[in-house]
């Protein structure tokens, strides 16, 4: 117990912080700030099984958040059907022709030994199915984008409940990390970051431009939620009487009848964000609480020793006999399916899927700013880090209009620096983020709660 | 006739273009292929100490403009281009003491100066936004147009215009300078040829009595100077945008692997192979079809091969070819 007091004093004192952002700012805000906070946390496993354990590192986590956001949309939305009777047939044949592509390419490779009349057999091959495609999905992908396009325009999804997607997303992201992992994971360390980092951009452009299958940029909307809608609960007997049970005291105060009703309206309104959001916190905390377990487990099982064997030191754990290729690839995909299963929450808890709004710094660099921060190689640090760099991305605003105040107290409000000064507040996130980073790596290399490894 | 007007289309759509963006991604792709070779690690802040270089050549054209000072016909722009990397001179050489320096002298594995420079980047960014904000700025005056596509068409009688931007011809004149000067400083001074000696094999160049922090020095003023120029002339020719500068990082990493990193000719190279790539992959070749070939034959299609939304995608896949078939790059670099 005495060995963990640091992690047990690190994680009181955020959730201190994000109490006390509930009765500064408001609960809500409070809440949202924990439920975000809970998806980075998820996030950061994943990458920190990769960094931390494997020694792995991948920048394209900002493409499996998307694609588990995609799984998402393909899981829960409802399927449109006059979109699959005008492109759908052609749409599966497109598939089928994929698969039979790579099936095909398998065969020739396996069954011809390897020289330059393999090669061009396999670009023949590959063009052609490409020019196959192409002419089979063009007509198909304008006639789906023409149906309806204001609200639909693509083929919609299975109209499954929402967290079905979860699994789904993980399968998602972990099919792309296999497919990446074949191509990239030989290569040395800074140069996979920067191969997996144009990777997902790649992704990312598929998303936002392939309209048929995701509506692109054009975003979609009113997923829906596995919690209650705020507007239904609102209308419920037991939620009023709940909410009536819980304000009893400072509702007594009001004597007016009349305004008693209004101030419980007002309360119930404002308690029903507070209770979607308290659903959402605990499926998040569920979700975290699992992957600590299981990845814990696998820390300190003999598979992560060997993980750890390897990360330290290659060509050792490759001389006693464990495949380091095979191991590496293995965690690659376990580290990216979890990334995924975090995408898909996240577009569970925001209802939309905007494909707009994947961007590098907020979804690769930021993510590992948090594992780095946080501790690399222990998951308590990582996910502590995803908690303390995500208050610090929302809340950076107001402490710097704070500090901003303090320091400029003797100019006028109307002096030009200080205007300009707080018009640029929301860019001093990255100021923090930055001279956070620079000031761990420098002094705490391994983190606000580094690496602890037990010795046998 | 149809003939040079396929011709001029293609010079005109195609040719102009890739070859200015091209110019603008060597640029960068030079610097950030030395840093690897010489400093030996991937430096995530290039896209954004361009945008850094292009704020302050931004602040000082402004300056000279409210002084009245003009080049003319010539943007003013050029004679803030080295106000601009003397301000970045001081930036870099600070960020290396501050930061950098530690991690070197403690013989730090890449990865974790990589990282490092993902906290500079984040700082820079931050930089860059508070002093001009993230919009979108035209700093461009002087003339527009060295040819115009209409005085093109009336002189030549051809259906089709080739319109040149000045920006476009000052580009390549300026890239032509830098990179020149820059090869012939690697190739042929005693300083550039303790740095290349010092990126082939470190142990050795110290032996030999190459003082390592010269090198760095040196390293990083060049980079310095390369990220500036490049940027403005970027900014120059289309406009400058915080986020656009950032995003630009990732051509520019395609183009220092594909010409095979560590290698400055290679990435000098490579440079122009993403740019070319994209514009060629993404253009419609409808018109120069219709020119080309008899009516009866004219084709329905837009005949684009990718639509123009995968336009980066492009140099990333090309990326990815190059490292599956031949990963030191198509010029041989550092074999990673």
């Amino acid at each position: 117990m005495r060995k963990n007091l640091d992690v047990i004093a690190a994680y009181s004192i955020m959730l201190g912080l994000i109490i006390l952002v509930g009765f500064l700012q408001s609960w809500s805000m409070a809440l949202s700030i924990l439920c975000l906070c809970l998806i980075s946390a998820v996030m950061t496993i994943g990458a920190n099984i990769q960094w931390g354990y494997a020694g792995l590192i991948n920048f394209g986590i900002m493409g499996y958040t998307a694609l588990g956001g995609l799984a998402a949309v393909l899981v829960s939305a409802p399927p449109v059907e006059e979109a699959w009777k005008a492109g759908g047939l052609n749409m599966l044949l497109c598939a089928f022709i994929i698969f039979s592509m790579i099936f095909i390419i398998r065969l020739i490779i396996k069954k011809f030994s390897k020289s330059k009349n393999r090669n061009y057999i396999i670009a023949a091959v590959i063009i052609a199915g490409l020019i196959l495609l192409r002419l089979i999905s063009a007509p198909a992908i304008e006639s789906i984008e023409a149906v309806n396009p204001a609200t639909t325009g693509f083929l919609g999804g299975m109209g499954l409940p929402i967290l079905f997607s979860w699994i789904v997303g993980a399968f998602f992201a972990g099919g792309l990390a296999y497919v990446i992992g074949k191509i990239a994971l030989g290569l040395r360390a800074d140069y996979l970051a920067i191969a997996t980092l144009l990777i997902s951009e790649i992704v990312i452009s598929v998303i936002k431009h392939e309209d048929w299958l995701s509506r692109g940029v054009k975003n979609v909307i009113g997923l829906k939620r596995p919690v209650p809608y705020e507007i239904d609960l609102q209308g419920k007997e037991w939620f009023i009487n709940l909410v009536q049970k819980f304000h009893q005291g400072s509702l007594n105060l009001i004597s007016n009848n009349l305004e008693k009703q209004q101030a419980l309206k007002q309360l119930v309104i404002e308690s029903s964000t507070v209770f979607v959001k308290l659903c959402f916190a605990g499926l998040f905390t569920a979700v975290v609480i699992v992957l600590l377990i299981v990845t814990q487990k696998a820390l300190y099982s003999p598979w992560g020793r060997m993980m750890r064997a390897i990360r330290d030191n290659e060509e050792a754990a490759n001389a006693m006999g464990k495949n380091v290729v095979k191991q590496h690839l293995l965690i690659f995909v376990l580290g990216s399916a979890i990334v995924g299963i975090a995408g898909a929450m996240m577009v569970t808890y925001d209802g939309l899927f905007t494909p707009g709004s994947y961007r590098p710094m907020r979804y690769t660099f930021l993510i590992w700013v948090m594992v780095i921060v946080g501790g690399s190689g222990n998951n308590f640090g990582a996910i502590l880090g995803g908690f303390a760099v995500w208050f610090l991305w929302i809340e950076a605003a107001p402490i710097a209009l704070f500090l901003i105040n303090l320091f400029t107290s003797g100019l006028e409000e109307t002096n030009a620096l200080k205007v300009h000064l707080i018009n640029s507040i929301p860019y001093f996130r990255f100021l923090m983020m930055g001279i956070g980073l620079l000031l761990i790596m420098r002094y705490r290399p391994k983190g606000i709660i580094p690496e602890k490894i037990k010795r046998v | 006739m149809d003939f040079l007007n396929a011709i001029i289309l293609l010079l005109n759509y195609l040719f102009v273009p890739a070859l200015a963006y091209g110019s603008q991604l060597a640029l960068g792709a030079i610097f950030v292929s030395l840093i690897y070779g010489i400093l030996r690690f991937a430096y995530f802040t290039a896209g954004d100490l361009m945008s850094f270089g292009t704020m302050f050549t931004i602040l000082f054209t402004w300056y000279f403009q409210s002084l009245g000072i003009s080049l003319g016909f010539l943007p003013t722009a050029l004679i803030a281009i080295p106000f601009g990397i003397i301000v970045t001179i001081f930036y870099v050489l600070l960020k290396d003491k501050l930061v950098f320096s530690y991690y070197r002298t403690k013989k730090s594995p890449p990865v974790m100066l990589a990282m490092v420079s993902i906290g500079t980047m984040f700082v820079t960014q931050a930089i860059v936004r508070i002093v001009i904000g993230p919009f979108d700025r035209r700093f461009f005056d002087g003339e527009k147009f060295i040819i115009k596509a209409n005085e093109f068409k009336e002189m030549t009688g051809l259906n089709e215009g080739l319109a040149i931007k000045s920006t476009q011809v000052i580009t390549l004149f300026v890239t032509i300078i830098v990179v020149s000067i820059l090869f012939w400083f690697l190739n042929k001074t005693k300083t550039g040829k303790s740095m290349r000696a010092y990126s082939d094999n470190e142990d050795l160049a110290l032996l030999s009595g190459i003082d390592p922090k010269r090198v760095v020095m040196i390293t990083w003023v060049i980079a310095a100077i390369l990220a500036t120029v490049g940027g403005a002339l970027y900014g120059l020719d289309k406009s400058f945008k915080p986020f656009t500068y950032f995003n630009n990082m990732l051509p520019i990493f395609a183009a220092a692997i594909v010409g095979g990193i560590g290698n400055p000719f290679g990435a000098f190279l490579g440079g122009y192979v993403i740019a070319f790539s994209e514009i060629l992959l993404t253009y419609a070749y409808k018109k120069f079809f219709v020119y080309l070939l008899p009516e009866s034959l004219e084709p329905d299609g837009l005949l684009q091969l990718l639509s123009t939304d995968y336009k980066f995608a492009v140099s990333f896949s090309i990326l990815v070819i190059v490292l599956l078939f031949r990963p030191s790059g198509i010029f041989k670099g550092k074999v990673l």
